[in-house]
């Protein structure tokens, strides 16, 4: 058993995995039942000035009959007293001292930054999460997504935060920016303590086609909402990289993003994360998943031989390099294993419309390539007619075969390929050592 | 069309048959969607190559993952006009269910059978809602007519195709129901006449007119639809059930399969005696089985399966026998039966001989239902049509025309007894080379013909490629 224990800028939270701010951490009852489950912390639901909500505030994305793979919504911070908020919080902090709370708030001015910075410490929250993330209606009233979007009063307010707590300071980010370098160089230049991201994605979820409203609608309205749920994990890892390779991004981050499982979590912490956080995959599941995000991040840490979660951190950032500095001459070829294959054809049309026209078919006419092996560098201005390939043993008919001189190993055959381990990427001996892009234009040739 | 068929032949609500639950049960919305995004979108996907009429199943069943019934069923019916049965009717799993890749992976095959009953239900029942036809009838006309001959799966399908292409169709049928075997003689776990109507009525509405009660030979022949129409289409099917020397024929213990299953299947005051006790049924093939798990569901406490060989050589499906083997249904292997021994009208059992020792005894029982095929209609033929030794009508396995080239045939008369959806592709075939011969192009075409058309001309150029290359 590893130790998931971590200490993320001097707060130590039993394990890495934390429940976002947002509906899963709306009361003390519903946080505490979350610690009961097993998460390590929780960012309490934004407060701030509390707001009136409107219905309906959910939206989802439906893939292949698979539900919420995309999440929207446009509901704002706390609707409920901070009277209530802040009494739950010093209770539940009470009842649940080795538990980690961080209380996230949205206020406008310095005056109130102060008084509900004061009155967060004074509940007994062990760290403050400055929210710049809301894309959707707290923005329109200059908060949220709008102070990211002004890396000087980001850092201003990271700064008056600072100044008035004695607890850690977080900065939530928005990746609704171009670049998430500049929100997060200034929240480290306003002196935070650590960095939170991403927040929701500026979104329409979608239209409902009967009655042409955006979704979810309000009446006969809509507004652009959040957009979170495993489809935006890639963009947050991407967003957590560029910031944990970034020497001047010297503080602990917290990572959010779509993470549903404990394979996620370990990808965000292999990649700079020293926390994790998770709203989307609890309010689709419930605070039970956190189970076998333990018990799995666990095996696997046993697996790799690491003793403790703070091993993982950021171990895969040195392999997150600039595409000038990829090795131009690694090669390999898809491999297809003819007794796994179950004759669906799907590598056959992706690798003929989508990829290199190199994997061939015996079922019928084959429209791969069947000219010289150059990779696409010759003039293609002819449709080739189609082949008959010598089937050979009738029974291996329906296995598609790889033109291994024409495959460019781009892997698509593999992704679309539905049987597990049926099509292997091989490495391919070359001669040459490694030359990227960069090697190739300072020597001189391209 | 005013020629709809009035629903006079439905059991009533109180039948038996009408408690069964479906053994297939249509799908809700919820089950289609799952089981539709299921399937793997394969590309030149097995599935398609084991359909007799091809159907592009891959194709509707996307559209049924992304809610676009009409055009899912559209992809059915362009193949196969009588998809709403063959859905229910079909083999699958000797045929698109069976070629289903998932069996190559250890799970369960996507059930093709039961998503083409979903789409094709569901679009005739928009199609009523909305009153907007699935296939506008085709108002170019043709000035050319056709007389179909018998109102089965064949006979139906080759009208589809024409109508809507502006031919006129008239399809003759001597009995007082269409539909053929679907009406008769299927099994009613499996369709109700009533659903079989249903459908009759969906193609029927696209122009095609429909004399029932009209013998060929009889009340009208065969030399005088050849003058009148420009083609005929002969889709007669076979003719009444067979029965063995057993020296008991007429005797009303005594059924032929096919009578049997009418009887209970059409008749609303048809039911079984009380003091059944054991049924014999004498046969190996599909229809067999099918009698003998419909007379087990039906209660009937001791019903065994005569095979003359063993169950692996029974022409019956395998999959069919374990069905009926849960309802109760017992397999006989290795008998052949000899004679049925009688006190008067009475039956007491069967005398059987092992074909294995050569012993013989006797099987008690109360009635015998031979399942040993059905005769052919020969005699009904012109004698300028060719008919082979086994009795079947001699067609150009293309064209589907017979020797007389203005008489085309199709479905059981010419291939001795397949499945609905052999005549349903059948009667395509037929309607296409009719339309085609008078400078027509069908304006539907399923995957497979037009798959079919494209590999001929692919073939063509590629040789010529090669003489090309020497």
């Amino acid at each position: 058993m590893a130790d998931l224990s971590v200490n993320i800028c001097g707060i130590k939270s039993p394990n890495p995995f934390w429940l976002a701010s947002a509906p899963p951490t709306n009361t003390g009852e519903q946080v505490m039942r979350g610690f009961d489950a097993g998460w390590g912390g929780a960012v309490w639901k934004t407060l701030g000035e509390p707001i009136v909500n409107v219905d309906s505030r959910f939206g989802a994305i439906d893939y292949s009959g698979t539900k919420v793979i995309g999440f929207n919504n446009i509901e704002l911070i706390t609707d409920r007293p901070l009277d209530a908020n802040f009494k739950e919080i010093y209770e539940v902090k009470k009842r649940y001292p080795d538990n980690v709370i961080i209380a996230s708030l949205m206020v406008e001015t310095k005056e109130e930054w102060q008084e509900i910075i004061k009155r967060s410490v004074d509940a007994g929250a062990d760290g403050l999460e400055l929210n710049f993330g809301c894309p959707h209606g707290m923005c329109e009233r200059g908060m949220g997504s709008a102070v990211a979007e002004e890396p000087k009063v980001l850092a201003e307010i990271t700064s008056w935060a600072k100044e008035f707590s004695n607890v850690p300071v977080f900065v939530k980010l928005s990746p609704n920016v171009m670049d998430i370098r500049d929100p997060g160089l200034a929240a480290v230049s306003g002196g935070c303590d650590g960095i939170s991201l991403i927040n929701t994605i500026k979104s329409i979820i979608g239209v409902d086609l009967d009655t042409l409203v955006p979704k979810p609608s309000v009446g006969k309205e809509s507004t652009n909402g959040g957009y979170c749920g495993p489809a935006i994990k890639p963009i947050a890892l991407h967003m957590l990289a560029v910031l944990g390779r970034d020497p001047k991004i010297n503080v602990p981050i917290s990572g959010i993003g779509g993470i549903s499982t404990w394979q996620d979590a370990a990808e965000f912490i292999a990649l700079g994360a020293t926390t994790i956080q998770v709203c989307t995959a609890v309010m689709h599941y419930g605070y039970r998943i956190v189970d076998d995000m333990i018990d799995g991040f666990n095996n696997y840490l046993d697996n790799k031989g690491m003793h403790s979660a703070n091993e993982l951190i950021g171990k895969a950032i040195p392999g997150f390099v600039e595409w000038g500095e990829l090795d131009l001459n690694y090669d390999i070829i898809a491999k297809i294993d003819e007794d796994k294959c179950i004759g669906c054809g799907l590598c056959y049309v992706a690798c003929l419309d989508g990829a290199h026209q190199c994997i061939h078919t015996r079922k019928g006419p084959c429209n791969a390539w069947h000219g010289d092996s150059d990779h696409g560098f010759g003039p293609r201005t002819e449709v080739m007619p189609p082949v008959w390939h010598n089937g050979g043993e009738p029974a291996m008919n329906h296995v598609p075969f790889v033109d291994e001189k024409e495959c460019i190993g781009c892997n698509l055959c593999m992704l679309v390929c539905p049987v597990p381990d049926c099509i292997n990427m091989v490495e391919v001996s070359h001669s040459g050592g490694k030359e990227s892009w960069k090697d190739r234009t300072t020597n001189g040739s391209s | 069309m005013s020629n709809k068929i009035s629903p006079n032949y439905g059991l009533s609500s109180d039948r038996l048959e009408k408690q069964f639950s479906d053994y297939k049960p249509l799908y809700t919305e919820a089950e289609a969607l799952i089981e539709a995004n299921r399937c793997l979108n394969c590309y030149d996907a097995p599935c398609i190559s084991a359909c007799p009429t091809g159907i592009d199943i891959p194709a509707f069943i996307k559209k049924i993952a992304t809610g676009n019934i009409i055009g899912s069923a559209k992809v059915i019916f362009e193949a196969n006009m009588l998809g709403y049965s063959t859905g229910r009717v079909c083999p699958v799993e000797e045929l698109c269910v069976g070629a289903c890749v998932y069996n190559d992976l250890n799970s369960s095959p996507i059930q093709i059978g039961r998503l083409q009953r979903y789409a094709t239900k569901k679009a005739m029942e928009i199609e009523e809602n909305t009153g907007k036809k699935l296939f506008p009838i085709n108002r170019r006309k043709s000035e050319k007519k056709v007389a179909l001959i018998g109102a089965g799966p064949a006979s139906l399908a080759c009208a589809a195709y024409l109508a809507l292409d502006g031919v006129e169709a008239v399809i003759f049928e001597k009995d007082v129901l269409p539909g053929g075997l679907n009406s008769t003689a299927v099994a009613p776990y499996k369709i109700q006449t009533e659903d079989s109507i249903t459908e009759v009525n969906w193609i029927l509405q696209h122009g095609i007119e429909l004399k029932t009660k009209v013998e060929i030979g009889k009340d009208i022949s065969l030399d005088q639809l050849i003058d009148e129409y420009n083609a005929v289409f002969i889709g007669i099917g076979l003719g009444a059930g067979r029965h063995l020397e057993l020296g008991a024929n007429n005797n009303p213990a005594v059924f032929s399969a096919t009578n049997l299953i009418r009887k209970i299947k059409n008749d609303p005051d048809f039911s079984l005696p009380n003091d059944l006790n054991t049924i014999l049924i004498i046969g190996g093939g599909n229809t067999a089985i099918d009698i003998s798990r419909e007379l087990a569901m039906l209660g009937v406490k001791d019903v065994r399966l005569l095979y003359r060989r063993s169950r692996q050589e029974m022409p019956g499906y395998e999959h069919e026998m374990v069905e009926a083997s849960r309802y109760g249904v017992r397999l006989v292997e290795n008998v052949t039966p000899l004679e049925i021994i009688r006190n008067g009208e009475k039956i007491n059992s069967l005398k059987v001989k092992s074909t294995v020792s050569n012993d013989i005894f006797d099987f008690p029982c109360d009635w015998v239902v031979e399942a040993v095929g059905q005769l052919k209609h020969v005699s009904d033929i012109s004698p300028e049509i060719e008919v082979d030794e086994m009795g079947r009508l001699v067609v150009d396995s293309k064209s589907f025309r017979t020797t007389n080239p203005k008489v085309y045939a199709g479905g059981d008369c010419i291939n001795g007894g397949k499945e609905v959806v052999n005549a349903a592709q059948d009667g395509r075939e037929a309607a296409f080379d009719m339309l085609k011969s008078w400078g027509i192009s069908p304006s539907l075409h399923g995957e497979k013909y037009f798959k079919s058309f494209t590999s001929i001309f692919v073939q063509e150029m590629t040789k010529e490629e090669n003489i090309k290359n020497g």
